[in-house]
């Protein structure tokens, strides 16, 4: 079999190994018990302390995107009109999607380290040898922790977007902070937040599924955990990029 | 005597390695079973199929007279409330302490309050001499603790078979020596029908009451010690004296 064979066999295999993880996940989260002491120590390691990375990456994006809107819209005349922007283009995709990348290259990459950590001295073996199923036991309290934590996590994204690009527009562009704001609330719709926060449900799920079944996967020592890692960083990115394209025309199609 | 353990004919491959090439051997209820055999012959691998950890490519496992070959993960459920399996690096849980990895079992099931749970994680912790340890975490303790820990939590569930994978590797010869006296223990007040996957000789002729010598995928001898000792195979000859075999012999 060549190399190519090979490769196109293994990423089928692959597919196939998550989907079963999905309907597996799925199936035990219907008819078994949530551990909430689990899924609230999740929600601290995966959503509580993830606050500096969000609070680091939406203001800094919030300052650029009013910069660069500024200087586009003076050509037109219309500088004025760059709160509205800066809300739109967070809400709607740059905080979900910039933040789900930020976010999820942190968590996924934990899950699999510790994950593949487990799997590689045996630990998700004496899981199933005592008793417990590896499935509810490490992948739904993740699951249900970053579902959660996530969209929140880009809300809290999006008022802090909007309030760097406040900060430039104050004491930069020198438009007045009212008429930012005035701006911000006119153009900004509810279903603006709720298309943007809807996108990171799936985004969160697809990172958590992924950064579990490369653990659960991870072969050998060190080394494997090391590039079953590397593994979920760039294919949770991927993947966050190639699925927003077609939940944005979802959304939009709602 | 009635067979607690049956395998039969069992074939187990991983890619272009044959594993386990017919491999039959029954363990009778409340022996002990050492299987001897050189790295990668497919020992741990046997246990793991006892359990359901690995499932077999072809052959059949008969837990107690039932056969699990094909059983479902709640049939396997099941048997591993009777069948406890202690694995060679321990594989105790790092995010808990030594008294929650021994707790897990008893929790996990649910079958006892945590009062009882209590009594019984300090028995088996005062079992195997750790009662003092039982706030460390497993990442504080020597390889010889761990071990130790990881026996306590295999017989919390009070289990009627114990698979040992490696239980003495990697020990200085005191602590191997407590840990084989904890072995023959299990045996003589528990009752518990043993399997012990080992290489380690001085061990085997401490706790075994037959051995069994896996070979090329098969089992080339069953026996008893002392007919191990005197066996003709030279592979098994090798092994127990020490030594390898001379060409002409192997």
């Amino acid at each position: 079999m060549d190399w190519r064979r090979m490769r196109i066999v293994g990423g089928f295999e692959y597919l196939g190994g998550l989907t079963l993880l999905a309907r597996e996940t799925a199936r035990s989260a219907a008819t078994s018990a949530w551990d909430w002491g689990d899924i609230l120590y999740q929600l601290d390691l995966l959503g509580v302390q993830s606050f500096t990375i969000v609070l680091i990456t939406a203001v800094f994006m919030g300052m650029v995107l009013a910069l660069q809107t500024a200087y586009a819209l003076s050509a037109f005349g219309a500088k004025l009109y760059v709160g509205g922007v800066v809300a739109l283009s967070m809400t709607r995709e740059l905080a979900p999607v910039l933040i789900s990348l930020m976010v999820g290259g942190r968590v996924g990459a934990g899950i699999t380290a510790e994950i593949g950590s487990m799997k590689v001295t045996e630990q998700i073996d004496a899981l199933r040898a005592l008793g417990a199923n590896p499935v509810k036991k490490l992948v739904i309290p993740r699951l249900v922790a970053f579902v959660l934590a996530l969209p929140v996590l880009v809300l809290l994204a999006n008022a802090l977007g909007i309030l760097g690009g406040y900060l430039i527009s104050s004491f930069s562009l020198q438009i007045s902070g009212r008429f930012y704001i005035t701006q911000v609330f006119k153009l900004l719709k509810f279903s603006d937040l709720i298309s943007g926060m809807g996108k990171t449900v799936f985004f969160a799920a697809f990172i958590t599924l992924i950064g579990c079944y490369n653990g659960m996967n991870a072969k050998g020592g060190a080394d494997g955990v090391g590039r079953a890692t590397t593994d979920t960083v760039v294919l949770s990115s991927i993947v966050v990029l190639i699925s927003d394209f077609f939940l944005t025309k979802l959304f939009l199609a709602l | 005597m009635e067979a607690f353990l049956e395998y039969r004919h069992i074939h187990k491959r991983f890619g272009d390695n044959h594993v386990l090439d017919g491999v039959s051997l029954t363990v009778a209820r409340g022996e002990t079973m050492v299987i001897l055999g050189g790295s990668g012959t497919g020992k741990s691998v046997l246990l793991k199929l006892t359990i359901g950890l690995l499932e077999p490519d072809k052959g059949h496992i008969l837990v107690e007279g039932n056969d699990v070959t094909s059983a479902r993960e709640a049939e396997w459920m099941e048997v591993r409330k009777h069948v406890s399996y202690m694995f060679q690096w321990g594989a105790l849980f790092d995010s808990m302490s030594v008294y929650d990895n021994v707790a897990f079992p008893l929790r996990e099931r649910k079958l006892c309050g945590e009062a009882d749970v209590e009594g019984r994680v300090m028995e088996k912790l005062s079992l195997v001499g750790l009662e003092a340890a039982k706030d460390l975490s497993p990442s504080d303790l020597s390889g010889g603790m761990r071990k130790r820990v990881a026996l306590a939590r295999s017989i919390v569930m009070e289990p009627r078979c114990i698979l040992y994978d490696e239980p003495t590797s990697g020990l200085d010869p005191i602590t191997s020596d407590s840990i084989n006296r904890l072995i023959k223990r299990m045996q003589s007040v528990l009752g518990v029908t043993s399997v012990v996957v080992t290489h380690d000789i001085q061990s085997m002729f401490r706790v075994a009451d037959r051995v069994a010598f896996l070979y090329k995928g098969r089992m080339a001898f069953v026996g008893t010690p002392e007919e191990a000792r005197s066996a003709d195979h030279p592979m098994l000859r090798g092994f127990i004296e020490g030594r390898e075999p001379n060409e002409s012999e192997s």
